[in-house]
């Protein structure tokens, strides 16, 4: 079993991007379908960026690169982001 | 159903490091002095960042041990570092820094995986290794809650030495406000238990959760 960190790991850097907490949102993963949310996601910390993978099919969902003053995120393995907003 | 939180840009904060206190010969728990710390919920974790002299960054996640509370005058929070032999930031947590030495950090961070005091459903808590360390908090924040719902904590290690929090763990239970512990013992089991050794499988597992558990068990 290789060796992965999971989604919640992710809050922080997420949280420099978005107004909402995305590790409390469900992910529908592109490859096979799971809906799951995204805390629960295997992350692997190694290499440029981080990659973040579906737990059921490990297909990558989501990839982040942080550079000194901007970010790279792909998301496209993700067909769609269920996120509570609360109440204005 | 996802629950949301606003959060506001999370900021760099420097912390101070108060006091330290070995777990174990390789894990060593971080007493943090933390001003404006806006406290935390059992579970969340920070975002703890070196810099080297030549501006080189690391940053790793580490989870909250504590329930939260203060440490004098100042907000405290404690973390519990194990040291990874091929670490890049454990072993100068866990060796170099020392009391008095400045370290950054951000949070809390992480709504997912928590536990909140108010929640009075049972709850089946399963942890592996250092994966103890959020479990550890919401065992801490139950008891300073006064709360006596049943919490049954599974703790796979690899052998007896290795356990984080034993001694409290075993004073928590003795006291009978509804705490159990069952240990794993994947290499080696205490001399003369009897206990057989090898990862938890579904097996043990299956059959522990107190009735009414909380359907969400946490597991780390």
């Amino acid at each position: 079993m290789s060796n992965h960190l999971d989604g919640n790991m992710l809050a922080g850097v997420l949280g420099e991007l978005f107004a909402v907490d995305v590790t409390t949102a469900v992910g529908r993963c592109a490859s096979c379908g799971t809906s799951a949310v995204i805390a629960q996601a295997h992350v692997y910390p190694g290499g440029p960026g981080l990659v973040a993978r579906c737990p059921v099919c490990a297909e990558v969902v989501l990839r982040l690169v942080r550079g000194p003053d901007r970010a790279w995120l792909d998301l496209r393995g993700v067909t769609c982001l269920q996120l509570a907003v609360p109440p204005a | 159903m996802a629950r949301a939180a606003v959060l506001g840009r999370l900021s760099w904060r420097v912390a101070g490091l108060a006091a330290v206190r070995d777990e174990t010969p390789t894990a060593r728990t971080l007493v943090l002095a933390v001003p404006g710390w806006p406290g935390h919920l059992p579970g969340q974790h920070v975002d703890v960042r070196l810099t080297a002299a030549d501006g080189y960054s690391a940053q790793r996640s580490y989870s909250i041990a504590s329930a939260g509370g203060r440490n004098g005058p100042e907000p405290s929070l404690e973390l519990t570092v194990q040291r990874l032999a091929d670490g890049e930031v454990s072993p100068y947590l866990t060796q170099v820094l020392s009391v008095g030495d400045p370290l950054e950090l951000r949070g809390p961070i992480g709504g997912w995986f928590v536990w909140e005091p108010a929640d009075d459903q049972p709850v089946l808590l399963v942890a592996g290794g250092s994966g103890i360390v959020p479990l550890m908090a919401m065992i801490r924040a139950r008891a300073a809650a006064g709360r006596r719902q049943p919490f049954r904590l599974i703790y796979s290690v690899r052998d007896p030495g290795t356990a984080l929090y034993a001694a409290e763990l075993a004073e928590q239970e003795k006291a009978g406000d509804g705490l159990t512990v069952s240990y794993i013992y994947t290499r080696a089991a205490p001399a003369g238990s009897g206990l057989p050794t090898g990862r938890p499988g579904t097996r043990r597992c299956s059959c522990a959760g107190p009735p009414g558990s909380s359907r969400r068990p946490r597991i780390c």
